[in-house]
């Protein structure tokens, strides 16, 4: 089946997250208190890494599965939705100690209260299309 | 013998991933999703999923055709496939321990959130069913997730669209949407979590 293959990455994603203990909201405290180097190296590595993938993409001009180069979409080259829309997020990551992909992972691994982040979450995603438009962007 | 190759993998596999794996591996997974012609980013299915149940009906922002982000909901499903395995199957001797630092340990006591180093869970009892009862909890889990949802969408992406896709493609938008990550996670964890305990 052509689909399961994302099923395949997601799981992946699951064990980098879970076993590297990134899904911990006790990681995530340490984090923004820089009580350790974990999170940044988990993070700066992937950086890192990614960067240097995404420059022998760009320069071997690499093509995706059906034969076409991969280009990655340019990001609207304005400054309010990043910075009060990430501030935002930065909010309640630090409150759950969890981002959008540990918290399917956590649901998975059984801590089933995170049904009720993913409702919230997907209110939070509701009520900004709401009100996208009497927002700075 | 086969058994015994098999559980060796296993135990291998079990072992808390250091930072270098993980981060390196993650990198891997954006490679692998932008080959199918796709890019990460975890927090784009809270919009499929409303999309999905009827938000289209009411605004426009979800006039989305879903379907064509079938393959994210299944990276978000491998996830919590993922999620099942490794709690369930690689926990190794370890267990569910956050191997937090000592500093942490300390920071923590002293906001009244009792841990004894080397036993700290992954998740901590507060963010459960039970904790969900307090409006502390109600504020974190709640909260929290409300605040990601809506930061996530007016930011334009997370911690996998910004901190990883973007910050790897050197896109500025992404680098002020991590600078804002952190302001908002620094905020809450210097001024407001102190006095929820």
């Amino acid at each position: 089946m052509r689909m399961s293959r994302y099923i395949l990455v997601g799981i992946l994603l699951g064990f980098i997250l879970y076993k590297s203990e990134a899904v911990s909201w006790f990681r995530i405290y340490e984090m923004f208190r820089f009580q350790s180097f974990h999170m940044f190296g988990i993070i700066g590595s992937a950086i890192v890494s990614g960067i240097i993938i995404v420059q022998v993409i760009k320069n071997r001009k690499i093509k995706n599965v059906v034969g076409k180069e991969i280009t990655i979409k340019e990001k609207a080259k304005t400054y309010s939705r990043y910075i009060i829309g990430g501030f935002i997020f930065g909010m309640g990551w630090s409150l759950a100690g969890a981002c959008p992909a540990p918290m399917f992972i956590l649901l998975g691994a059984g801590h089933t209260v995170f049904i009720v982040y993913l409702v919230a979450a997907m209110t939070g995603t509701f009520v900004y299309g709401l009100i996208r438009k009497a927002l700075p962007h | 013998m086969i058994e015994t190759i098999f559980y060796q993998i296993r135990d291998f596999i079990a072992q808390p991933w250091p930072w270098y794996v993980a981060g390196p591996l993650l990198a891997l997974v954006m490679f692998i999703l932008l080959y199918f012609g796709h890019e990460f980013g975890i927090s784009e299915n809270f919009r499929l999923m409303c999309a999905a149940d009827g938000a289209d009906k009411v605004n426009d922002f979800f006039k989305i055709n879903w379907r064509a982000g079938e393959w994210n909901l299944l990276v978000a499903l491998g996830a919590v496939f993922g999620g099942y395995l490794a709690s369930h199957y690689f926990l190794g001797s370890h267990g569910d321990i956050a191997h937090i630092s000592a500093a942490t340990v300390n920071s923590l006591n002293n906001i009244n959130i009792k841990v004894t180093q080397g036993e700290v869970p992954l998740i901590p009892d507060f963010i459960s069913w039970k904790g969900l009862l307090s409006w502390q909890g109600l504020l974190m889990i709640a909260g929290g997730g409300f605040l990601v949802g809506f930061g996530a969408r007016y930011a334009g992406g997370c911690t996998s669209g910004h901190a990883i896709s973007g910050l790897s493609a050197l896109q500025v938008p992404s680098l002020i949407a991590v600078i804002g990550f952190f302001t908002g996670g620094l905020l809450i964890t210097y001024f407001v979590i102190p006095y929820l305990f």
